[in-house]
């Protein structure tokens, strides 16, 4: 096991970084967030020439048969651009949900052709994965409501667990309601007597937790780009005759925040090489808070151009406070570490 | 050099040499067999190996006589590399075998009254005569300098130029005449730390480390490597002071609160990146491409060893305190005290080896690349500073 980024990865970031350099700068974001938030055409590039769709979906299943770490460092390039992409959702989540079925969709997945969502709330978690969804099945026959689904609007297909199984549902439609974070907008799904496709058995707890891995790499890019920018900001950026970074008291903040990304990198390495419940645990607890740390930090590091739309700053801000509740709070995460860790809470102590 | 022709060194050097007899012998055998740092060049302990082959000779070797790391912990972490890279041969001869056997133990000469986060502007005077050099001067915060028989000493040689340029670095004889080292006593109680007053100490020049003039480039080695030493942690999940405090919690289930076990979890996971932080360091380090995650190791260590011992006492709700008595301490006890003791003594985690303000500060300059505060003590010479 290793902590380090393989030549392979790296190659992979590459390319990913170059792409989005080209179609995704913060500025095109900024541009249709409010109207058509997910950019399909910048998806079928990065599913169709890079193959990003089909990372974790095997060889023989007509994908790349790559593995966590892959996907890890193509969700820290995404995340550094807040790309609006339905990788998380589609390539990592739904992808996760319908690997142990071996079902012919993955192909179709993997080549990016088709676009996949998991019917259950974003912020749901491995520890409570029933959380706002209120789906049963009768009959072969689907009804129910699920809040807070992401990648919803834009996906082809619906996986829909219900009781252990797993359903592909088709044409339902998904109500995008407003969402915190507008780039990656979340949808409420109606079933009504929908028809579904019985496709496997589902561990729900087990997929979420994956997906909560591989959300920690995604937190550590968000952060990455903003304390990166705020690093180049306050170089430029003159007050009293100096720039503002000359000063102590921003210095040791963006010292002190480089020391939270330095950790939140060792966390997310270790959550794509060693997905253990410990792992996944620790690594969502650290790197949840750091990128909204690091995001806030930025907004009042930006001083009164941070609170404007124009800047991309926003963006970020509301990515890492959503991505915060995503598949567990970390305070969800550390309450699971008692357990896991052996560190047992007082019950039977006297206060 | 690889580790199956290490094992084999080691397997022949325990065949020569039986770890049941004299132990000093053995280490002096040891120490001549190139067993003691395998990174240090043939002839003076090592084999010009690998460091992180050392990690097997240790293993090898874990049930043999051993050094004492805390009392040495100077001399094997501070003036060792510092001699290797600055000392002459007849220097790097004279020293490191005592140094790394025990026989001798150094002390570090750094910090004065006038001197701590702003070193470069210390003041004990070092004037030559002949071949030698008369030391003026007080030392202060000297770890273990009432047992040292030799330290590392930054002095002041040229008062006429810019605080930088104007120093110089020298081995200093602890038992020479003027040489007078004072207890210094520490909120915990004991006296780990000394005062050192120099005065007229005569030096040869052959104790002379480096160039005249570029002490602050010599020093800046043996810094460098104080706060690797210092920020070494925990290669153990849950391991270091977090165990100390975690073995508590699970045996006084009855002192447990809310409170203080969301405080714990959060700690937890705090040391636990911190530790996946320092391995993905040392995977850097094996493979050739250190990062600068190094330069925050001690600044998370110190924080964490602060906010775990404060814990600690918090938890046990013991208002007394293991021994007060003012006695000289041979090496920093941590584990075999309280809690009251390590609570006090971590306090000294952010001061020791450059406060964690002037560590904040190197981050930013020398990783991020922020730029510096405005000097106004760069080409004063060093007789002019306000002081």
């Amino acid at each position: 096991m290793t902590l380090l980024y393989s030549e392979v990865e790296e190659e992979l970031r590459a390319s990913v970084r170059a792409l989005l350099a080209d179609r995704c700068p913060p500025a095109a974001v900024l541009k249709r967030v409010e109207s058509e938030p997910t950019d399909l055409d910048l998806w079928k590039t990065l599913a169709g020439e890079i193959g990003v769709a089909g990372l974790l979906i095997p060889e023989e299943l007509g994908g790349a048969g790559a593995g966590a770490g892959e996907a890890g460092v193509v969700l820290e390039e995404l995340g550094r651009a807040v790309a609006p992409v339905p990788f998380l959702t589609s390539a990592v989540l739904a992808t996760r949900a319908l690997l142990p079925t071996r079902d012919a969709l993955l192909g179709e997945l993997a080549e990016g052709r088709r676009t996949a969502a998991l019917a259950v709330s974003f912020a749901a978690s491995p520890y409570r994965p029933g959380r706002g969804s209120s789906v049963r099945a009768e009959g072969g026959r689907l009804s129910g409501t699920v809040t807070g689904v992401a990648g919803a609007d834009v996906a082809d297909v619906l996986l829909v667990p219900v009781d252990g199984d797993l359903y592909a549902v088709e044409g339902v439609a998904a109500e995008v309601v407003p969402s915190l974070d507008l780039t990656r907008p979340v949808a409420t799904v109606t079933l009504d007597r929908a028809e579904g496709r019985r496709v496997g058995a589902c561990d729900l707890a087990a997929t979420l937790r994956f997906g909560a891995a591989l959300l920690a790499s995604e937190q550590l890019g968000v952060a990455e780009w903003c304390l990166e920018t705020t690093l180049a900001y306050v170089k430029e950026r003159h007050q009293f005759a100096r720039p503002i970074g000359s000063f102590q008291a921003i210095k040791h903040r963006l010292a002190d925040l480089w020391l939270d990304v330095v950790r939140a990198r060792a966390a997310a390495r270790n959550a794509v090489a060693d997905p253990s419940a410990v792992s996944v645990a620790v690594a969502q607890a650290w790197n949840a808070g750091v990128a909204v740390r690091a995001a806030e930090e930025a907004l009042q590091l930006h001083g009164g151009i941070g609170m404007t739309w124009e800047h991309p700053v926003h963006l970020y801000l509301k990515r890492a406070k959503s991505a915060e509740i995503a598949l567990g709070t970390p305070g969800d995460h550390r309450e699971a570490l008692a357990s896991l860790a052996d560190v047992p809470g007082p019950e039977g102590g006297e206060q | 050099m690889n580790e199956a022709e290490i094992k084999e060194r080691v397997a022949r050097f325990l065949e020569e040499h039986d770890p049941a007899g004299d132990r000093l012998e053995f280490l002096r055998a040891r120490f001549d067999a190139g067993l003691a740092w395998v990174w240090f060049p043939e002839g003076l302990g090592g084999l010009g190996a690998h460091r992180e082959l050392q990690q097997v000779v240790e293993r090898e070797l874990a049930d043999t006589p051993q050094i004492n790391g805390g009392k040495q912990g100077i001399g094997l972490g501070m003036a060792a590399p510092t001699i290797l890279a600055f000392g002459t041969e007849e220097q790097k001869r004279r020293f490191l075998r005592p140094l790394w056997t025990g026989e001798e133990i150094w002390c570090q000469l750094f910090s004065e009254p006038g001197a701590g986060s702003d070193l470069a502007t210390l003041g004990t005077r070092a004037v030559r005569d002949g071949d030698e050099w008369v030391v003026d001067g007080q030392k202060v915060w000297t770890s273990g300098a009432h047992h040292a028989r030799w330290g590392i000493l930054v002095t002041r040689t040229d008062p006429d130029v810019p605080k930088h340029r104007g120093m110089t670095y020298f081995v200093c004889d602890m038992q020479a005449p003027g040489v007078e080292v004072r207890p210094l006593r520490q909120i915990t109680g004991e006296a780990e730390f000394n005062e050192v007053f120099l005065t007229g100490v005569r030096l040869s020049d052959d104790l002379r480390l480096g160039e005249v003039g570029d002490g602050w480039r010599v020093a800046q080695t043996t810094l460098m490597n104080e706060r690797v030493a210092i920020g070494g942690g925990p290669s153990r999940r849950g391991g270091g002071v977090m165990a100390t405090v975690l073995n508590a919690w699970r045996e006084h289930p009855e002192l447990r609160t809310n409170d203080l076990h969301q405080r714990l979890l959060s700690l937890w996971v705090e040391a636990e990146v911190t530790r996946l932080s320092g391995a993905r360091l040392r995977e850097q380090l094996v493979a050739g491409h250190p990062g600068p995650e190094g330069s925050g190791m001690k600044l998370s260590f110190a924080r964490l060893n602060q906010a775990l011992s404060g814990f600690d006492v918090e938890f046990h709700r013991d208002l007394g305190y293991d021994d007060w008595t003012f006695r000289r301490s041979e090496d920093v006890d941590f584990f075999g005290r309280g809690p009251g003791y390590r609570y006090l003594r971590a306090k000294g985690n952010s001061i020791e080896g450059g406060t964690s303000e002037i560590l904040r500060n190197i981050i930013a300059e020398r990783v991020l690349g922020l730029p510096s505060e405005p000097r106004v003590d760069k080409d004063v010479p060093w007789k002019d500073l306000p002081r």
